[in-house]
């Protein structure tokens, strides 16, 4: 089965990641690195996104499009990332999720 | 007449639970091997129930329950499936008796307490997939509305089948952790029939079987898990003493004030029996096997006075340790009054005020340590607060009877 395994940023974690060293920062990254390494035979594709504050969002509940800057909603916790996988079932995508090195999150959707 | 009808109408009704609970979870376990669709499978076998709960009173339970559930529930599979070729193949290959194979029941135990379910999906299914419960019965047992349990379980099925959560027994790693959330499921199954059993609500009983009956189905298929085991007899030790809980008003009887002679010491015995053995032969401790150890200290004292608490207080120590608790600690504490006095009891207390605030339970246990040490105008403050937050009407009686005698 397909999943899309969404990452998820809190305020807390952002401030964490700011108040690191460079070699602390390096070893982050370089954890995330091996995580992709290690699962990649199930990782159909992956991407990171960009911090919310260059995000811009379009309306179009209304008559003409409305165009804004800033993310759909405004919160607290930010998809900063996906990772699409394929394995066998709920219970594989979550042995994936529970060995994430970064983010505090991972929400985990079925996709097609 | 009518009080022996009524009897007859309730042994019946047990004894329909009974054996609907021994086959309706293993006619389920092999269809969803043979079809590999959950929701449909169990669809059939709800079915099937249903229809035995309507005919077997009326026509007395047949000689092979089985054969006639599998029956019932191959027929309406032939029926409705027409469009699903595939299904209607796999089930003309269904004959009974089925195979014997090894007991399927435990996937279908792991699959309906998924953790990616929500706590009360799980309990919905696991009582009407794994002991055959119909909805009516799961609404009646937890007084809510049938539709919201049949939504319940709608919704829960359809996530099992889109999310894809997985109809297996969970590999060597991932064991503990999952048995720990189908133990969860079994022991909030029995404090929800206990606790909101009375008198006169005498069906909540029937969750209290079936909590029973699911632990001793998961010591029996997990014989290497010392904590199912101690859950069992956690169950058997407080329904040994049920008999004495409420007196013939159906007021909630306290521990202290409770007929021990009421109690069933041979049940008693056997569930500290199997305790035991369980710790002798795993020597791995668990919160089950802890918990069902401190109600094992009560249970076997002679009376309230003669109570081994210094030895409860050791378990609770062991138990916070393993899993902390304010709960737990509140518990402790009112061992700490009989071990070592009330003062000791109530500082232990006062650092849960927070945690604890909206717990009736925290109130009135605060009340009487006060009354204990003559401050009778804080204990009624503290009694009215939990008479104010506990909804349990055996619990509610309790409390305005202490507020009236002061």
């Amino acid at each position: 089965m397909k999943y899309v395994l969404m990452f998820v940023e809190t305020e807390q974690f952002a401030r964490d990641l700011e108040a690191m060293g460079e070699a602390e920062r390096e070893a982050a990254y370089a954890a995330v690195g091996r995580w992709f390494a290690e699962h990649a035979d199930k990782i159909t594709h992956h991407t990171h996104l960009y911090p919310v504050h260059t995000a811009t969002t379009v309306r179009l509940d209304g008559g003409e499009p409305v165009v804004t800057d800033g993310p759909f909603v405004e919160g607290k916790e930010v998809v900063s990332g996906f990772a699409e996988v394929e394995v066998a079932d709920l219970d594989e995508a979550l042995v994936l999720a529970r060995s994430w090195p970064a983010c505090p999150i991972v929400e985990i959707r079925p996709a097609s | 007449m009518d009080e022996g009808r009524g009897v007859d109408e309730a042994a019946t009704r047990e004894v329909l639970a009974r054996v609907v609970r021994e086959h309706a979870g293993r006619l389920a376990a092999s269809l969803v091997s043979l079809l590999g669709d959950f929701s449909a499978a169990e669809d059939l076998v709800q079915d099937a129930v249903e229809t035995a709960l309507k005919r077997w009173p009326v026509e007395g339970i047949p000689d092979r329950p089985d054969a006639w559930l599998l029956v019932v529930a191959r027929r309406r599979g032939l029926d409705v499936l027409r469009r699903e070729s595939t299904y209607r193949a796999k089930l003309t290959q269904l004959t009974w008796p089925v195979p014997a194979e090894p007991d399927d029941r435990l996937r279908l135990v792991f699959t309906c307490c998924h953790p990616a379910l929500s706590r009360p999906a799980q309990i919905a299914l696991t009582l009407r997939v794994v002991c055959g419960l119909s909805t009516a019965q799961i609404a009646a047992a937890f007084l809510v509305p049938e539709t919201t349990v049949a939504q319940r379980i709608t919704r829960a099925k359809k996530k099992i089948a889109e999310a894809g959560i997985p109809y297996r027994i969970p590999a060597g790693g991932e064991l503990p952790e999952r048995l720990g959330e189908v133990l969860a499921v079994v022991y909030l199954l029995f404090n929800e029939g206990y606790l909101s059993s009375t008198a006169e609500r005498a069906q909540a009983r029937d969750l209290v079987d079936d909590a029973e009956w699911l632990a001793a189905l998961l010591v029996g298929l997990l014989p290497g898990e010392p904590e199912a085991a101690g859950l069992l007899a956690l169950i058997r030790l407080h329904r040994a003493r049920g008999a004495a809980r409420f007196d013939d008003a159906g007021r909630l009887v306290l521990l202290a004030d409770q007929d021990r002679t009421r109690w069933d010491r041979a049940a008693i015995g056997e569930a500290i029996a199997l305790l035991t053995r369980t710790a002798r032969t795993h020597r791995r401790p668990g919160p089950y096997q802890l918990q069902a150890a401190i109600v094992a200290c009560h249970a076997e004292a002679e009376s309230f006075a003669a109570t081994d608490w210094r030895q409860i207080v050791v378990l609770y120590d062991l138990l916070l340790g393993l899993a902390p608790s304010p709960v737990t600690r509140l518990h402790r504490a009112v061992a700490l009054r009989y071990a070592v006095g009330p003062e000791a009891a109530l500082a232990e207390l006062e650092e849960l005020g927070g945690a604890l605030e909206r717990y009736p339970l925290f109130h009135a246990t605060r009340a009487e340590l006060l009354r204990d040490l003559g401050r009778g105008a804080e204990a009624r403050t503290s009694d009215a607060r939990a008479l104010e937050l506990t909804a349990n009407p055996a619990q509610q009686a309790l409390l305005e009877e202490r507020l009236r005698w002061d």
